[in-house]
């Protein structure tokens, strides 16, 4: 049977009391595109940051293409592409330059670099624009931009945090079209988060959803669509396990507790 | 350059002194990032050069004018120029905790964070760029001092050991204000420290009067201080006044500035958790 990719068992995390992450196990399989759903605070973010080897692992165990997540950082980082949740280019380098800048951070050889870097802006339709300040783009070339940076070193495993949010649906479109054109051109692992559904289900091989930091359902969208019931949607799904309500009643909190509540929940994304 | 494992496809990185220039190759690309950011927006060493031709002109011309601070044979204006250029460089270096900060806010930091470039490499680059910055203002300063009629030499070997002594300085004080952000990893508390320490670093250094002129507490703390110990070198090479101890002014400014990436390195991923 073929290692997965990535494979966390029992992972927990904790930010002091508040537990971000809870007994979290879960197999990705090569070349497989997995969604992580969930609401607000669920624990998607923190997840991404363990698996990027961002935050240390504090409870469980991660392997990633049988690398260890505790020990064998430094080989896990070589594998991954990653977009984060916020546009974060650097605005007063060009386009070009700020994909040349990944590329030589992945070691991509010299010799390559010149072609991967004007491959990468190709695929993601900005080479036209790759002279221009990044700080000019917009909002969903500077995603496609951030894609470039992130596909420059042909990962093995990319890893998309909410890449889509703020962008308008052409440009969401766009982000996805591109995205499915390199996995299936290099036939990397995905995983995403996303509070788009229909992307979700339009998108994805498989769906996680997490609520309270734990997982809560796993399967293809149309299992878990299937299991909700008749003509049921992914969303259904969704609001079946992550539920309705707002959160607590914060009116009975006092201020610290509501105040550390929220520094935990933007931990926990 | 990284190696493929038994899996196709999976990477793993370089080891043992295979890591050496891995290393040195992204030092130079974060180098060549800020070199590249310099390049688009020019402007920016010009308008660093206001403060420091201020100091000279203002500050300087009237102290030189009222003889109230002792400096022998040497002129004033000619004794002040090299605390200038460190007063100058320290203010740009002592502020880059908060553009880590920024970058950790808008996201770069946590990017740059999963690439297999290690902290120190990022550290170096940002210290780095903190000297290029710094640098301008040797030669800015050097211009309006030869204007001024500051006697300043013109010999390019030492002007270019200058350079190195303030990108050596520089990179010290970048350094602790990075490690100053690792610390409080707060942009708002990071201003006001960094507010709080410019002015101490500053006047308890030799940058605008002598030692011999400070009461015994003050020297003491000069004594500790790198920037008289950049000071100090800056003057015999720029202006010809001696120093005590040319060779230590140099050693503890290479000493401060790999301490400085050591400690701004170790506590750099703290900003991103």
């Amino acid at each position: 049977m073929n290692r997965p990719a990535i494979d966390c068992r029992h992972l927990t995390h904790r930010y002091g009391e508040f537990t971000a992450v809870d007994d979290f196990t879960l197999q990705i399989q090569t070349g497989e595109t997995l969604g992580l759903l969930g609401p607000n605070g669920a624990g998607k973010t923190t997840v991404v940051r363990l698996l990027t080897t961002l935050v240390p692992i504090q409870h469980g165990q991660v392997q990633i293409f049988g690398l260890d997540a505790r020990h064998d950082t430094m080989d896990i980082r070589y594998n991954l592409g990653y977009v984060p949740q916020q546009l974060s280019i650097e605005p007063t380098l060009t386009g070009k330059q700020n994909v040349e800048w990944f590329a030589r951070l992945y070691d991509v050889p010299r010799s390559q670099r010149a072609a991967r870097v004007r491959e990468a802006l190709d695929a993601m339709r900005l080479a036209d624009v790759a002279d221009r300040l990044a700080g000019t783009y917009s909002g969903g070339m500077v995603r496609r931009l951030e894609l470039a940076q992130a596909l420059v070193n042909r990962p093995a495993l990319l890893i998309l945090d909410e890449p889509t949010v703020g962008l308008d649906p052409i440009a969401r479109d766009g982000v996805w079209s591109q995205v499915a054109h390199m996995q299936e051109e290099f036939g990397m692992t995905v995983l995403l988060t996303t509070h788009y559904m229909e992307e979700a289900d339009a998108l994805c091989d498989r769906v996680a959803l997490m609520h309270h930091g734990a997982l809560q359902a796993v399967g293809t969208p149309s299992e878990l669509k299937a299991r909700a019931g008749a003509e049921a949607t992914l969303e259904d799904v969704f609001r079946q396990h992550a539920g309705t309500e707002l959160g607590e009643d914060t009116t009975r909190m006092g201020l610290g507790e509501i105040r550390a509540g929220r520094r935990a929940a933007r931990h926990a994304g | 350059m990284p190696v493929e494992t038994t899996t196709p496809g999976v990477l793993r990185a370089p080891r043992g002194w295979r890591r050496v220039p891995n290393t040195a190759a992204r030092i130079g690309t974060f180098a060549w990032v800020e070199l590249q950011k310099l390049h688009h927006d020019r402007t920016e060493l010009l308008t660093r050069m206001v403060q420091p031709a201020l100091w000279l002109l203002i500050f300087g011309t009237t102290f030189s004018r009222l003889h109230v601070i002792d400096t022998g044979a040497v002129p004033y204006l000619a004794f002040l120029a090299p605390g200038i250029i460190a007063q100058s460089a320290l203010f740009i270096s002592i502020f880059y905790g908060i553009q880590i900060i920024w970058d950790r806010d808008a996201g770069i930091l946590a990017k740059l964070m999963v690439t297999p470039a290690p902290a120190s490499t990022l550290v170096s680059g940002k210290a780095f760029a903190a000297g290029v910055r710094s640098v301008a203002q040797v030669v800015g300063v050097l211009a309006l001092a030869y204007l001024m009629g500051i006697h300043m030499t013109a010999n390019p070997l030492r002007i270019l050991a200058a350079m190195v002594v303030v990108m050596l300085g520089s990179a010290f004080f970048a350094c602790l204000s990075m490690t100053l952000a690792g610390l409080v990893r707060n942009r708002d508390r990071l201003m006001g420290i960094g507010q709080a320490i410019t002015m101490p670093l500053f006047f308890a250094s030799n940058a605008l009067y002598p030692v011999a002129v400070m009461p015994e507490w003050l020297r003491w703390l000069s004594r500790v201080n790198p920037m008289s110990y950049e000071v100090d070198s800056l003057r015999l090479l720029l202006v010809g006044i001696p120093s005590a101890h040319p060779w230590l002014d140099i050693g503890v400014l290479v000493v401060a500035a790999v301490a400085g990436v050591a400690a701004a390195s170790a506590l750099l991923r703290r900003l991103v958790r």
